[in-house]
């Protein structure tokens, strides 16, 4: 009868996940009411929403800024591409000194910050060689230090991939006759570019964003990026919409691109199995 | 130096491998005939594979000759990938190329290292999927195929390069049992048709209706060979009995310490 009395009060599981998940929806709406309250909308919007700043970018913003980010991004993938499967091939080369090079560069430009590359392109090599040209100026400067950065990258993705291609498929195709470059070309790389589709899509998206630090390269009027546009425009107008502008450029990019570098990753598994 | 029988689709002499400390092959004299077809059995590690993976190269001897056709293989400065073209070789797991249709698995080593034009590759294509009784699957992938009709693309694969010679590396070894026939049925074919062939396998009534001659091998040696109904039939040696027995009868198997 005591013992009976005693555990009455006690509540039921059910009662007490209603309780605790009460609970925190409770103290998540005080907050928001809270900062709501206590965030001044007027200055807010004034300084990261305001439409008469942001009339002023367009069509700037879209035309010379985006056109330009993704032109940096693109040839400085394609230059990583071509570089990164170079380097794979020669990581994976049965001369030693291949091996060596393609090492050496793989640590040393993993282990940099891209910043610091693009200082050099930008800076260092007209200081240590006068007189050289860039083809296509501050494009090629960009797509070359974007290249350098994420050839190391994708060199090492793509070695990953070649090595995922089962023994197998280099021995059916020796023993039709083909040579070992040639089984590399139609049978070996085929196969591991399809396994690094999803991670050098996400090289792709990581480029799209580093592509913002050729704004250390001195560029002119018509060659800026989306980040070097917010930041004339922002300190210009004294005014931080710019930025805002150029984050959302930015992600109406990358988000969609993330999304579907993981359902490339997705679909790869299902179909391995 | 032993003479080159320019008669034998392949000859072996003195062949040797080891892999580093382990010696796998430890001497085989053996030659395989035109039109002969020679089953290779043997327990698990005896060196089979190893064997056979040496007729093409695919492993390098050691020591000793390879000669296919009369050319010898084992020669540095042969032309290894021309040479290779003249042996076809069906693998265990297949190997098909997963990327590629089976009309582009069958079609793709004709077109680059022959350098046939698309449509003599096609035409040759079509006229061995046929001769496998897969017509109709031309367009499929690899992964969309059974087991058995898989190992049926790679035969066809390697007889649309019109070699003199084909090498199975236990072809139905991988299979589920309803699917083994389908495979040794073409095989059987095959050799009806002429075809020389070296087959490694375990399917001893494959191997004592459509062989020449079986070679039992132990340790990395040949420990008797001759025609079927005798090495099958009545092995003259102990090991050889004791392999049999354990194949024909699993369950019967004593337990070795
Ligand atoms: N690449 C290699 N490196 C080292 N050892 C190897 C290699 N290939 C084969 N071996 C060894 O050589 C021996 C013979 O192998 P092999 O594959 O020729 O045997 P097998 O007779 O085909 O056997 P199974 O019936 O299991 O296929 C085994 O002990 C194996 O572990
Ligand atoms: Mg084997």
């Amino acid at each position: 009868m005591t013992e009976h009395a005693e555990a009455a009060p006690r509540l039921t599981r059910r009662q007490r996940r209603r309780l605790i998940l009460g609970g925190e929806y409770g103290v998540f709406v005080v907050a928001v009411v809270l900062l709501a309250s206590l965030a001044n909308w007027g200055t807010l919007k004034t300084n990261f929403a305001e439409w008469r700043v942001a009339k002023t970018l367009f069509p700037d913003i879209i035309t010379v800024g985006l056109r330009n980010t993704l032109l940096f991004t693109v040839t400085g993938f394609a230059l990583g591409l071509a570089a990164g499967l170079v380097l794979a091939l020669m990581r994976l080369s049965s001369v030693p000194p291949y091996r060596w090079f393609a090492i050496a560069y793989i640590e040393v430009f993993r282990g940099l910050p891209a910043l610091l590359i693009f200082i050099f392109v930008g800076t260092g090599i007209p200081i240590a060689f006068p007189g050289v040209e860039f083809p296509g100026g501050v494009y090629g400067q960009a797509a070359l230090a974007l290249g350098i950065v994420s050839a190391a990258y994708m060199a090492e993705t793509i070695r990953a991939g070649i090595e995922a291609v089962p023994r197998g498929q280099m021995e059916a195709a020796r023993t039709l006759g083909m040579s070992h470059g040639r089984a590399m070309r139609s049978i070996i790389i085929p196969q591991a570019l399809r396994v690094v589709i999803p991670p050098l899509t996400n090289e792709l998206v990581l480029l799209f964003k580093d592509s913002s630090l050729a704004l250390y390269l001195g560029v002119t009027l018509q060659q800026r990026e989306l980040t070097k546009i917010a930041q004339d425009v922002t300190g210009q107008q004294g005014n931080t919409t710019p930025i805002v502008a150029a984050a959302i450029c930015y992600l109406i990019i990358t988000i969609p691109l993330g999304h579907l570098a993981r359902r490339l990753e997705a679909r790869q598994k299902r179909g391995q199995r | 130096m032993t003479t080159v029988n320019p008669a034998a689709a392949v000859q072996i002499t003195g062949l040797q491998k080891a892999f580093g400390d382990l010696e796998v092959l430890r001497g085989i004299d053996f030659e395989v005939a035109r039109g002969e077809v020679v089953c290779i059995i043997g327990p698990s590690g005896s060196g089979k594979s190893t064997l056979l993976r040496c007729v093409n190269l695919l492993e390098e001897p050691t020591a000793g000759q390879v000669y296919v056709g009369g050319v010898e293989l084992t020669d540095p400065d042969v032309d290894i990938d021309a040479a290779r073209r003249r042996v076809g070789m069906v693998f265990q797991q297949f190997n098909l190329f997963p990327h590629l249709s089976v009309l582009g698995n069958v079609t793709i080593a004709q077109r680059k290292v022959l350098r046939r034009s698309a449509e003599e590759a096609d035409r040759i294509a079509r006229d061995n999927l046929v001769r496998v009784g897969l017509a109709d699957k031309v367009d499929a992938y690899p992964a969309q195929l059974s087991g058995g009709q898989q190992q049926r693309v790679a035969i066809a694969r390697a007889l649309a390069m019109g070699p003199d010679v084909m090498l199975f590396d236990e072809p139905t070894s991988a299979l589920d049992p309803e699917l083994v026939g389908d495979v040794l049925g073409v095989m059987r074919k095959l050799a009806l048709e002429g075809m020389t062939m070296l087959v490694v396998t375990h399917e001893m009534s494959f191997a004592r209706e459509v062989a020449d001659r079986v070679v039992f091998m132990d340790g990395g040696v040949i420990v008797e060979e001759g025609p079927p109904s005798k090495v099958i039939g009545d092995p003259a040696y102990e090991r050889t009995r004791r392999f049999l027995s354990r194949v024909l009868d699993p369950a019967a198997a004593e337990v070795e310490e």
